[in-house]
């Protein structure tokens, strides 16, 4: 079944990535499909594997400060800046809704 | 020395005994890689720091102090390894101009033992994809596409257009890196494997291409692509090479938590002789719908190999291997969701004009700084993660991971020792052909063979075994058990010197360097 025009538009929002045209949301609908097909699996009674080193102890470092002071540098890759700081436009402004934002979905 | 030595029985005495500089292998390299331009391996070659390396290199053999067996190795890099004060693209508009702050930490530990790092090679954007053909760089061309072997083999249609237009492809994604080191430009170089990204172009194009177990190797700087099954991949000529490599790069890593803590000691590969304690498991599910009947032969000529020589060799099953590519699909665009949620330009990297707000700031420089393929990913693990779908399918992914994983704890428990797999299911395709079907379509079939190592960690090795029809290389693969790196290169080694796989012969390679073939085997495996 198809993914709806809600969804899609939700997911732009959460990716911050744009379908760019029917081919874009063409793709998503055929990775939907290929997906479907883990359906055929029983996994009834199988745990979830989140990492392969599941059964080792996780390495934790002594809390020291061994690095730092790098400020210069990572600052050099900004483009913009202000002493300090990174400097980003105004925040808390959602994006457009789907009526009134540049969007290849406002066709459908 | 000749460019196709081993580092450590060959190259490493020379540069002892100073009848080679590694100034003079550096600058052999650079020619080379220019008189190679049109395989497009490189995205950015550090001829001045390079030299420079080779210089300090040279000083210490002199004074009689090398670091070890990699000092003044020329090497390369793929482009998704953070370099100092070199360009880190991943192919991609959004890291166009990043210069890295620091080394990964496996590009650190090669130059603390005096490695010559010669540039970064090319890549599919942001090491998605199995073809090395959608970076913005433009695809790499296999050098084989040049060899005499394959110009032997190719029906002419055209006149002049045949070279431009008959070209194969790499595989990918660490393309580059597998080009560099098949065409002679280093001796050896660092790819990435997630889903069978260094042994796919290793296989395509002749050279040894080692995955080694998830936690080995020190993935910080590696800039991630699926946290889970990312690990550093090494590209070499030969078998003895990739050990070394392994040598200097495998051990914790306090930066990287997900390396183990255990000890890591480098190993010398001993020459085995005798297989007969050995077990080699031929699973049967990796006879995949589409596997050409050439490889299928040499797979089976493979397994007879062992067979004759008093190995044990039995089948096996990993019922779950025509899951894995689904399970891959769901769990890698659920991870690169999250993974590539880093990329907004307000830190690094590319950043949109658009001011109006942060949200439509991060939105137009995603826009504009990744490709197709890429937002593709994005967002169908957007989709997967998202509250609705989260069990149906994430969840539903980790959980036929566990199946595939134990899949392969049942077989090493049952007294197999290595898999003997192919790794590709034909040899290396004309990129005409290639571009006909989608990244997503190719990546699925290409990577078939090669990720469910990834999904269970295993190491694994493609390790060059004869030429195809096409005159093209094809490689066979073996996967071992966990941490047990020692045994699987022990046996590819053993492997390698049974085929006798052929020198590739490139008219470039021979100009620069005539005794490059004075080590040439003849072909005894096809």
């Amino acid at each position: 079944q198809q993914v709806s025009v809600e969804v899609l538009d939700h997911l732009e929002h959460l990716a911050l990535v744009d379908f760019r045209d029917s081919e874009g949301v063409e793709r998503l609908q055929k990775a939907i499909q290929f997906a479907d097909q883990l359906h055929e699996v029983n996994t009834d009674g199988v745990e979830p594997m989140d990492s392969v080193l599941e059964d080792r102890c996780l390495y934790l470092r002594e809390d020291d400060v061994t690095e730092g002071n790098c400020t210069k540098e990572l600052l050099e890759n900004a483009r913009e800046k202000v002493e300090e700081y990174f400097v980003a436009p105004p925040g808390n402004i959602p994006l457009p809704k789907l009526e009134e934002r540049e969007t290849f979905l406002q066709g459908s | 020395a000749a460019l196709n030595d081993g580092l450590r029985s060959q190259v490493s005495a020379a540069l002892k005994e100073g009848r080679v500089t590694p100034a003079e292998l550096c600058q052999r390299c650079l020619a080379l890689i220019k008189s190679t331009k049109f395989l497009n391996a490189y995205i950015t070659v550090a001829e001045e720091t390079a030299l420079k390396q080779a210089e300090e290199s040279e000083e210490r053999y002199k004074r009689g102090q090398p670091l070890g067996i990699l000092d003044g190795i020329p090497i390369a890099v793929k482009d998704n390894f953070n370099t100092a004060g070199i360009e880190t693209t991943c192919a991609s508009n959004m890291l166009k101009g990043y210069i890295s702050p620091y080394n990964a930490t496996v590009v650190q530990k090669l130059l603390d033992q005096g490695a010559v790092l010669l540039g970064k090679t090319n890549l599919d954007e942001f090491a998605m994809g199995s073809g090395s053909t959608d970076g913005v760089f433009g695809p790499v061309r296999n050098p084989w596409s040049y060899s005499k072997q394959y110009k032997e083999k190719s029906v002419p249609k055209s006149h002049s257009e045949d070279e431009e237009s008959n070209w194969v492809i790499t595989g990918g994604s660490s393309g580059g890196s597998a080009a560099a080191v098949s065409s002679f430009t280093c001796f050896a170089a660092l790819g990435s494997d997630t889903g069978g990204s260094t042994r796919n172009p290793a296989a395509h194009c002749g050279v040894v291409g080692l995955k080694p177990t998830y936690g080995l190797i020190s993935r910080h700087g590696l800039i991630p692509l699926v946290n889970s099954m990312d690990v550093p991949g090494i590209l070499t000529r030969c078998v003895d090479d990739a050990a070394v490599l392994l040598g200097s790069l495998a051990g914790h890593d306090p930066k990287d938590s997900t390396t183990i803590q255990d000890d890591f000691k480098p190993f010398e590969l001993p020459n085995l002789t005798d297989v007969s304690k050995l077990s080699i498991g031929i699973p049967k599910e990796y006879h995949a719908p589409g596997l050409s009947s050439e490889i299928l032969a040499l797979w089976s000529k493979a397994a007879d190999l062992f067979k004759n020589a008093g190995a044990k060799v039995v089948e096996v099953s990993l019922p779950h291997t025509r899951y894995s590519i689904v399970c891959y699909h769901v769990l890698c665009t659920a991870e690169v969701a999250s993974n590539m949620a880093r990329f907004d330009g307000l830190e690094y990297g590319h950043r949109s004009d658009m001011k109006d707000s942060t949200e439509s700031m991060y939105a137009a420089t995603r826009r504009e700084g990744f490709n197709d393929v890429v937002r593709g990913r994005i967002l169908s693990g957007n989709y997967f993660l998202l509250k609705q779908n989260y069990e149906k399918y994430f969840v539903k992914a980790q959980k036929v991971r566990r199946l595939i994983a134990n899949d392969f704890v049942k077989v090493f428990r049952s007294g197999v020792d290595i898999l003997l797999t192919p790794t590709t299911l034909s040899d290396a395709a004309p990129y005409t052909e290639f571009i006909q079907e989608d990244n997503r379509t190719r990546s699925a079939q290409d990577d078939i063979l090669t990720q469910a190592a990834n999904m269970a960690g295993l190491p694994a090795i493609s390790v060059p075994t004869a030429l195809s029809e096409r005159g093209l290389p094809v490689g066979l693969q073996f996967i071992g058990r966990s941490f047990q790196e020692k045994q699987l290169l022990t046996v590819a080694k053993w492997f390698e010197k049974q085929v006798q796989f052929p020198v590739i012969q490139l008219e470039e390679v021979e100009r620069h360097d005539s005794d490059v073939f004075q080590h040439q085997k003849s072909a005894s495996f096809s």
